[in-house]
């Protein structure tokens, strides 16, 4: 059946907003919902500039062609369907578009970003441009398998419940031989910690090529497993030049036998870390996600892509860990925006919730969950908050606050395990610990000659910068 | 400065010094608090890759009180006095094991703590 076209071809320019603003659309369950943070130019109306982001994110190109003509518009194209002022902002809108399910290939996270945020943001009739948040429709969330393991079963692989998973980076992140990095490694694992970490810019230096630390390191692994009789694990970083290369890194990775490999899921891009993702969940390897280039892209309020996108994506992607911040040290991030993300990435269900910077409420249909991890500038002292705001399923990085311990690697990261055990037993005996955490770890360093130097060191320091992400 | 002694550990709340029955018992207590189903596991020379203790008896689906809990403890401590001994915590919504901490250490008396 041939559709009635209204009177041939018309070359020539439109006003955006008479195809692509429809106010009174309302969404379908299966379509993808966008919320954009726009500016539009000085003179632009923002009604024009909002069916703009709907156009060129989705059918649209600057002037009708005569192909158009060959489809129905109407089935493809993307729709604005409200847009609301920012709330003390200057000529800022929040423009709400929803593209139908069809616009997307399955399964495919690099697709649905080129859609939505290609040649959009460079459009001239915009000053600035943010992608705020996405609804995935359960109908897309069901073609993506999602983080290979997810919080629940790497619990089982680690044997390891009821309390937050402890971490650390081994430092410096550049310059150490792959013997001496191993040693590290060791005794960090040895002295309490669940895992440490290759730093993302560790790939394979001549100084340190990979093949050389990922056998130093494995040993590590096994023998501090053997004495202390627990799990053990370290974050090979099997980020490459080349997808090929990568999945040679990951493969000698699970040869011998370690339990987790990591990743850089910007710098290495969408497709390599679902490719990788895939694999992962094929050869039982736990994939541990850092995020290097985020800021770049989630810093600025008016303009890129907020985190909580990209965690989202990297959620239907896949990874078993992923950083989120950790509210409490050196880094930015503001509570509740943060504590919304961890939810969007950790929970099976969440309700729209503007104050925590969630514009939709998205069902991720049993998706497994993405652990959240915490790192960066935080020791002993923070460890009440920490345990306090990001909970059990989350993991929690001490980098220089167990490597800088005055006696070393090993008793530091027993001081993190005291002190975080302490704060558990505290907890679920029905302390509180934001009141009294201090006196918690006080108690604890009584009996703990580790905790107590940790604590002579680091003090009790606040962190009081004000946070760059608000609503 | 001292060096680390290498000691064996058993995961969560095996950095603490030995828990008492009373700290036993406010740990359940929070437990049961969740709605989270207590069982108790014992083995004699566990190892990390060791996931399945031996259960004793089966999941204490019954369970009121943490004394109810504990009183169990104690008589798996008494019959495998040899045996480390934990207690575990099921979610039925979430459909996993959520909790697991360590309350009976032969030979205790050799730990730091």
């Amino acid at each position: 059946m041939v559709q009635t076209k209204s009177a041939g071809f018309k070359a020539g320019v439109q006003d955006y907003a008479l195809t692509y603003y429809t106010p009174d659309y309302t969404p379908k369950d299966t379509d993808l919902l966008a919320c954009f943070r726009m500016t539009p130019q000085p003179g632009v109306p923002p009604e024009e500039a909002a069916a703009a982001v709907a156009a060129e994110s989705s059918t649209g190109t600057w002037t009708t062609v005569w192909t158009d003509g060959l489809t129905d518009l109407d089935r493809y194209k993307g729709r604005c369907y409200d847009v609301e002022a920012v709330p003390g902002e200057d000529n800022q809108y929040f423009c709400f578009v929803a593209y139908p399910l069809d616009l997307f290939e399955e399964g495919s996270v690099t697709n649905i970003l080129t859609s939505l945020v290609g040649n959009v943001f460079g459009f001239k009739a915009l000053k600035a441009l943010r992608l705020e948040d996405i609804r995935f429709p359960v109908a897309l969330v069901k073609t993506f398998q999602g983080p290979p393991h997810g919080i629940s079963v790497e619990r089982d692989h680690l044997n390891k419940y009821g309390r937050p998973l402890l971490g650390c980076t081994i430092k410096p992140k550049l310059g150490l031989s792959a013997k001496n990095y191993g040693r590290a490694v060791y005794e960090c694992l040895r002295g309490g910690l669940d895992f440490t970490k290759d730093d993302e810019n560790i790939n394979s230096q001549p100084f340190m090529r990979w093949r050389d630390r990922f056998l130093f390191v494995q040993e590590a692994i096994e023998k501090s497993q053997v004495e202390t009789n627990e799990v053990k694990g370290h974050y090979l970083n099997v980020t490459a030049s080349t997808c090929e290369e990568m999945m040679k890194r990951a493969e000698f990775a699970k040869e011998i036998g370690t339990p987790i490999i990591m990743h850089d899921f910007l710098t290495g891009g969408f497709t390599a870390n679902t490719t990788l993702a895939k694999w992962c969940r094929d050869n039982g390897v736990l994939l541990h996600i850092h995020r290097a280039m985020h800021a770049v892209i989630d810093r600025q309020r008016n303009h890129g892509i907020h985190f909580r996108v990209l965690a989202k994506c990297l959620r239907l992607s896949g990874g078993d860990h992923l950083h989120s911040g950790t509210v409490v040290g050196k880094l930015e991030g503001e509570k509740g925006i943060t504590m919304g993300f961890v939810d969007l990435m950790r929970e099976d269900y969440v309700e729209e919730d503007r104050s925590r910077g969630i514009f939709f409420t998205q069902d991720w249909a049993s998706l497994p969950g993405v652990m959240p991890v915490a790192s960066g500038g935080i020791h002993v002292w923070h460890m009440p908050a920490l345990v306090e705001i990001f909970g059990d399923d989350s993991c929690l990085q001490f980098g220089g606050g167990t490597l800088g311990h005055p006696w070393g690697n090993a008793p530091g990261a027993t001081a993190n395990r005291v002190a975080l055990e302490a704060c558990v037993q505290a907890r679920n005996e029905g302390r509180d610990l934001m009141r009294e955490g201090g006196d918690i770890i006080r108690e604890a360093c009584k009996w703990s000659p580790e905790l107590a130097v940790a604590c002579e060191l680091w003090k009790e320091i606040k962190f009081e910068f004000e946070a760059v992400d608000t609503l | 400065m001292k060096t680390l002694p290498k000691e064996r550990r058993y995961e969560t709340l095996s950095f603490l010094p030995p828990l008492s029955d009373q700290q036993i018992v406010r740990q359940i207590d929070y437990m049961l608090a969740q709605g989270f189903i207590p069982a108790i596991e014992f083995e004699e020379d566990p190892t990390p890759d060791c996931h399945h203790w031996t259960l004793w008896k089966l999941p204490l689906f019954d369970a009121r009180t943490s004394n109810d809990v504990l009183a169990e403890v104690r008589e798996c401590r008494q019959e495998y006095s040899n045996c480390y001994i934990r207690v575990i915590g099921f979610d039925n919504i979430k459909q996993c094991q959520t909790v697991s901490f360590i309350v009976y250490k032969p030979g205790t008396g050799t730990m730091r703590y």
